[in-house]
């Protein structure tokens, strides 16, 4: 008895660290990524004067919407969060009306150039929007698309072209081919097989591409703030009041901002590794 | 009839999205380029670039984008690796752990920014805990002009949290292209997890981590909203003379030109990467 538990306990001691190592640092790094989300929860639940505080208080135990009701009623804050939606919204139609058949083609034909057209996606998805933006700038103003809301999301649209097509693809290729054959057989034209099988069945993967582009494109700075002069989205406004802006309105406008993108990613959590991994 | 529709479908399914993204993407480099080059009238001049080149801004500008590059990337990669491996290992829960690592890819760089500006300003975070674990004596100023290191320090850690995320999905996806196999015929050979990782997963995550280079290097070189947040104008880079060019001083020309060294920049780093990491892998083939 005793000699069975000695030879054992080794081994029990040497998983156990491993348990305690492994999950030990996992959860060290989950409180690196967590935690400045707590201090800016903290920074913006205040109010504005308490950016004087110091030392801060760590502990919720004085909050108060005080900064953030300050932040939301500040001139061009409320507005900016309606373009920001209003722009995310036809982001979303744009780049799925033009992505998902893309991506229906890649998943369902072996097609000559097949490999290429891949090719020139995975190229666009990390072409830099930094250089895109001033001659669009330029080009938008001889179009009347400057400091227009479709301006700003047809720019977002080919930043999340690539990626809806992507992961449309991705969506698709999950849906059984054979299913749709079977519709046609049974009557069905390749369209109407398509509007009543496929789409049914990819509907829960093109809301995750849709989320993913609203993330893009509530996100994006660069070319917002530089195709922008007064129809600003969020991030515009807030980048253009950096340097005279107070300390509580950046807190609370970074909050605002990081907000939406936790609870949208949490819905697209199952299709994380669609976006950047595999091909 | 019906063979021939079904030939050209993915083709007229595919065109919409090619010409968009060449309207969109394509053009406009080349505009950019042009815009860089040409002046108004419609001659091709070099007065642009060499106006950008004696800029006050010019020299910090590309010394500080390659400095941010230099210190953020392999931190970068060395944090996501860790979170990969750990996620890999395929604990209880460990779909969570995958969740949470991945929520920074949802934020901007500016919102990063003004995160970390909570941490880092006077009265901030980074301050009372220093002095609450008496650290510090006395609040010190991390980020102003007079503290370079501070500034460096500041965005170096903000980018990290940030970005480290598209790397590790990145490499979440290539460990799950290893076959499970592999692990357990290195267990069996008595090899232990240092070794496991060091001589079977890493060789095999080569793709996956070059391309995670790539995609962050290219990434890096745009770093601007956070820099603009943490340091204000106290540390120029590229894109934010880029920005600056056009927005500030409404100078499309310049603001090309910082383009245009940037798209140069990444396509030489692109370019360098592919040549030492793909010459590397022709020698372990051999």
């Amino acid at each position: 008895m005793t000699a069975v538990a000695a030879a054992r306990s080794p081994r029990m001691n040497a998983r156990t660290w491993d348990r305690v190592l492994i999950y030990g640092s996992a959860i060290l790094l989950a409180l690196w990524v967590l935690v400045p989300f707590y201090l800016i929860f903290l920074s913006a639940f205040s109010r504005p004067n308490d950016v004087f505080t110091y030392p801060k208080p760590l502990l919720p135990t004085d909050l108060s919407t005080e900064t953030m009701q300050t932040f939301l009623n500040s001139t061009g804050v409320f507005a900016s969060v309606i373009n920001s939606i209003a722009v995310a919204v036809l982001t979303i139609v744009i780049s799925l009306a033009f992505g998902a058949p893309a991506g229906y083609a890649l998943a369902r034909f072996t097609f000559r150039g097949r490999q290429a057209v891949q090719l020139v996606i995975l190229a666009s998805k990390m072409f830099p929007v930094a250089i895109l933006s001033i001659p669009l700038a330029v080009a938008f103003l001889r179009l009347g698309l400057y400091d227009n809301v479709l301006g700003i999301a047809l720019v977002h649209s080919a930043m999340a072209l690539p990626f809806v097509v992507l992961v449309t693809a991705g969506v698709f290729a999950g849906v059984s081919n054979e299913l749709e054959e079977a519709a046609m057989t049974l009557g069905c034209s390749r369209l109407t097989a398509f509007l009543r099988v496929a789409l049914p069945l990819a509907l829960p993967g093109l809301a995750a591409a849709a989320i993913f582009t609203f993330v893009i494109s509530w996100n994006e700075v660069f070319a917002s703030s530089i195709l922008t002069l007064r129809q600003r989205t969020l991030p515009a406004l807030v980048l253009f009041a950096l340097q005279q802006s107070p300390l509580y309105f950046k807190f609370a406008g970074g909050f605002f901002m990081v907000m939406p993108a936790i609870v949208f990613i949490f819905f697209m959590r199952r299709y994380l590794l669609n976006l950047w991994g595999g091909r | 009839m019906w063979a021939r529709t079904e030939e050209i479908l993915p083709y007229a399914l595919l065109l919409p999205s090619l010409v968009f993204l060449a309207l969109l993407i394509l053009i406009p480099m080349v505009q950019a380029l042009l815009l860089a080059i040409q002046a108004d009238s419609g001659e091709f001049t070099t007065a642009y670039l060499q106006r950008m080149a004696v800029d006050v801004n010019f020299n910090d500008a590309w010394r500080n984008t390659l400095l941010l590059i230099v210190l953020i990337v392999p931190l970068q990669i060395v944090l996501a690796l860790a979170m990969a491996l750990l996620v890999n290992s395929r604990f209880k829960g460990h779909q969570w752990f995958l969740y949470v690592y991945a929520i920074p890819l949802a934020i901007s760089d500016l919102a990063a920014g003004i995160l970390w500006l909570a941490v880092f300003t006077e009265r901030g975070y980074l301050n009372t805990a220093a002095q609450g674990l008496g650290i510090v004596d006395q609040a010190k100023v991390y980020l102003s002009f007079e503290n370079f290191g501070g500034l460096v320090a500041a965005i170096v850690i903000a980018e990290s949290w940030r970005a480290t995320a598209i790397v590790m999905v990145i490499l979440v996806a290539g460990l799950q292209l290893i076959p499970r196999d592999f692990f357990e015929a290195a267990d069996l050979f008595g090899a232990n997890r240092l070794r496991r990782t060091l001589y079977v997963v890493l060789p095999l995550l080569r793709p996956s981590l070059q391309s995670a280079l790539i995609i962050r290097t290219i990434f890096a070189f745009q770093t601007f909203a956070v820099v603009l947040a943490l340091a204000g104008r106290n540390m120029p880079v590229i894109a934010a003379e880029a920005y600056s060019w056009y927005a500030n001083n409404r100078d499309a020309h310049l603001a090309a030109s910082y383009a245009l060294l940037l798209l140069g920049l990444t396509i030489v780093f692109t370019f360098v990467y592919l040549r030492v990491l793909g010459l590397r892998e022709a020698e372990v083939k051999r």
